[in-house]
């Protein structure tokens, strides 16, 4: 995976510097709390419900071991000894203090990370396939091209004041697995007829309370000008994007007024002229970077088998384990969806371990997922009943990915200052209520999501089933919806009816997933059975 | 490269005499019948395009681009626009310009600086030393990281 060279350190360490001097300004008294917010919440550092909470940018959620154990030390020294995983493939730390943030922020400098752009509305930490240089069907690695994005994005000094917050995805891969086209920007790298590599550009889709997918605004950028594209794209919606309602501020909604059409019109103009200031970093540029993202050290020729003689490993091969395009490798993903637990969170220990196992078993690399899970990209199927054993020590076996009870979650009201409703007890019981895993896989793929609120950081829209919480006079209610996806077939839940209390929307739940079950065809997971039978007899259900 | 100086209660990177003409709004710079066509100084408000400006470079010795509020930046885009076609005249930001935005000003080609609240001189020289090295190729001259990496013989 990449690693800072000199240039890339000094500037992480010139941020703790400037950030030092900001803190120090502040509680000096010579920033007010109005001129400090946006300069803390470019370093990441929110204030919230009770206390600060800084966000970690993981570059398109890569870290090695050496960050992940910074991470769990981190999470010792400065927290009380939790990390939580987010859907944006970062971590948050809920419980900082302001005037050790600088001395953290050095910390992560000191394994090449950092808090940059992690809030604030400019360019955010750019995501991408969590299987990047890993997955079995994947055309293009991805990595590169996001390590490029990242460069070009900290500290673009046009783009640090925009409308609102801005959010890049890259895939390399016909499945999705980052939610691309519900990003403002999502690139696909694609292939041609002549096998050259393009950048394909979906532009003006998010969550939010306006939810939105992306149009396509240019099939087939060659990846060489993507640089100079983004410019273009980002410098139509500076100029055009609108800011007399920060909830009408997202490049979705200028893309939605003006139309797609014109909308590419303006950026194609604009990208003329650009192209000939020679913004673009040079072919030797990117295969520098591409040289970091090489093969991490495969053996060849290693047994292809793995010894399925133990149920519960096999249980958990099954569910938890991936093809990758290595013989004798897999994909290990490690649920932080243990029943009853928080969605995302893990002990100090246990990121410790997962980056000892990271370092032993995954040629020293971890990933982070937006589902807000921990990828292990590269083991040997001979070393993984081992793997699955110490995971299995740790708590982390849990054998649910991609089932009912490994719901993305927001923090909701027990953190968050823009929640009207708590997630994380809802998520809870959820899980609790699907415990057993049994059942869970007799239901099947079934991506559930909870957001406390319309801002919708819990892709709510996205979920196969969602739950919105509002506050309905002075108590939480959560609405239900059907049919969201976030895959390659991305669609939006629509709300099926009147909401429910906390207990009441867990009954409902598990009365859809009922009529699943009695429902479907041959291979048909959940949402496959409702797009084909629609809401009706799941309103009967629940309603009736 | 010309120092930071404070003249007239500017801060700017150049040595020529500081412009004081009034500076008048786009719509009437670009107006040549109703408007003010003998007018060398304009000032660029957030919603004004400064492309309108573009046929009339040659004519201007200042432009102010407005900050009202600091975390309005669409005068980055202007004032990189401006400077992508060729305008070297002075090029002032004004208004809710802070400590803190000064450098990633002077990356997108403003040389000069009247903050609403006034900042010393000493303070925005250390402002605009924030970053050893920068990741972009904008109009301040300044080598990109990239191009550092891969020097043209």
């Amino acid at each position: 995976m990449y690693q800072y060279d000199n240039y890339d350190q000094a500037m992480v360490d010139a941020r703790v510097d400037e950030f030092r001097d900001q803190v120090k300004r502040r509680l000096a008294g010579e920033l007010s709390e109005d001129h400090f917010r946006p300069l803390r919440l470019k370093n990441g550092l929110y204030l919230q419900l009770h206390a600060y909470m800084l966000r970690v940018a993981i570059p398109y959620g890569t870290l090695n071991s050496r960050q992940m154990r910074a991470l769990g030390d981190i999470a010792d020294k400065y927290d009380r000894g939790y990390g939580h995983f987010t859907t944006r493939q970062n971590i948050q730390y809920n419980w900082i203090k302001l005037d050790e943030a600088p001395d953290l922020l050095a910390d992560l400098a000191a394994v090449e990370m950092h808090a940059i752009q992690t809030s604030g509305n400019c360019i955010r930490n750019t995501t991408a396939d969590h299987f990047a240089g890993a997955a079995a069907d994947e055309l293009v690695d991805p990595r590169p091209y996001a390590e490029l994005l990242r460069q070009w994005s900290t500290f673009h000094p046009e783009f640090d004041y925009l409308p609102r917050k801005f959010k890049v995805a890259i895939i390399g891969s016909e499945t999705d697995r980052a939610a691309m086209k519900l990003h403002d920007i999502g690139i696909q790298l694609v292939k041609n007829d002549a096998g050259e590599i393009g950048c394909r550009f979906y532009v003006g889709g998010g969550m939010g309370r306006t939810p939105m997918i992306a149009p396509v605004i240019a099939d087939f950028v060659p990846p060489l000008q993507m640089i100079s594209y983004l410019e273009a794209a980002l410098r139509v919606y500076n100029r055009y994007g609108r800011r007399d309602n920060k909830y009408k501020a997202r490049i979705k909604i200028l893309v939605h007024e003006i139309g797609a059409d014109e909308y590419r019109r303006q950026v194609d103009a604009e990208f003329a002229h650009i192209l000939t200031l020679g913004l673009e970093p040079p072919p030797a540029e990117l295969e520098r970077i591409k040289g970091y993202f090489a093969n991490p050290g495969f053996e060849a020729d290693l047994p292809d088998n793995v010894d399925l003689s133990d149920p519960d490993f096999a249980l958990w091969v099954d569910q938890n384990v991936h093809a990758h395009k290595q013989p004798g490798y897999a994909i290990v993903t490690i649920s932080l969806k243990p029943a009853g637990g928080i969605p995302g969170d893990a002990s100090a220990d246990q990121i410790r371990l997962m980056a000892d196992l990271a370092r032993d078993f995954a040629l020293d690399e971890l990933r982070v997922t937006h589902a807000q899970n921990i990828v292990l990209p590269h083991v040997k199927k001979a070393d993984l009943y081992t793997v699955w054993q110490k995971l299995d020590a740790a708590g982390l076996a849990n054998a649910n990915l991609d089932l009912i009870s490994d719901i993305i979650a927001c923090p909701g009201l027990d953190y968050c200052s823009l929640a009207n409703a708590r997630s994380i007890p809802l998520a809870q019981k959820i899980s609790e209520r699907f415990a057993d895993i049994g059942r869970q896989r007799e239901i099947g793929e079934l991506k559930l999501k909870i957001s406390g609120c319309i801002n919708a950081c819990g892709h709510h829209h996205a979920g196969h089933i969602g739950i919105l919480g509002v506050d309905r006079k002075g108590t939480e209610n959560y609405q239900l919806l059907f049919g969201g996806s976030e895959a390659a077939d991305t669609s939006l839940g629509t709300i099926i009816g009147p909401g429910f209390n906390e207990d009441g929307i867990v009954d409902a739940v598990e009365k859809a997933t009922d009529v699943y079950l009695a429902q479907r065809e041959d291979g048909e997971r959940f949402l496959d059975t409702y797009r084909r039978i629609g809401v009706a007899p799941f309103k009967e259900a629940i309603y009736g | 490269m010309v120092d930071l100086v404070f003249a007239d209660n500017v801060l700017r990177f150049r040595d020529d005499d500081v412009v004081s003409d009034p500076a008048v709004t786009v719509d009437a710079f670009v107006d040549a019948v109703s408007g003010q066509p003998n007018a060398s100084a304009v000032r660029v408000e957030p919603g004004d395009d400064a492309r309108a400006l573009l046929p009339h470079l040659d004519r201007l010795a200042l432009v102010e681009v407005n900050f009202p509020a600091y975390t309005d930046g669409r005068g980055y885009s202007a004032a990189r626009i401006l400077r992508e076609h060729g305008y070297t005249g002075e090029l002032r930001a004004v208004g809710d310009v802070l400590i803190d935005q000064l450098s990633h000003m002077r990356r997108c080609g403003f040389d000069a600086f009247v903050p609403a609240l006034p900042i010393s001189a000493d303070a925005a020289a250390k402002a605009f030393a924030t970053w050893p090295e920068v990741y972009q190729k904008t109009v301040d001259g300044r080598t990109p990281i990239w191009a550092r990496r891969h020097p043209v013989a």
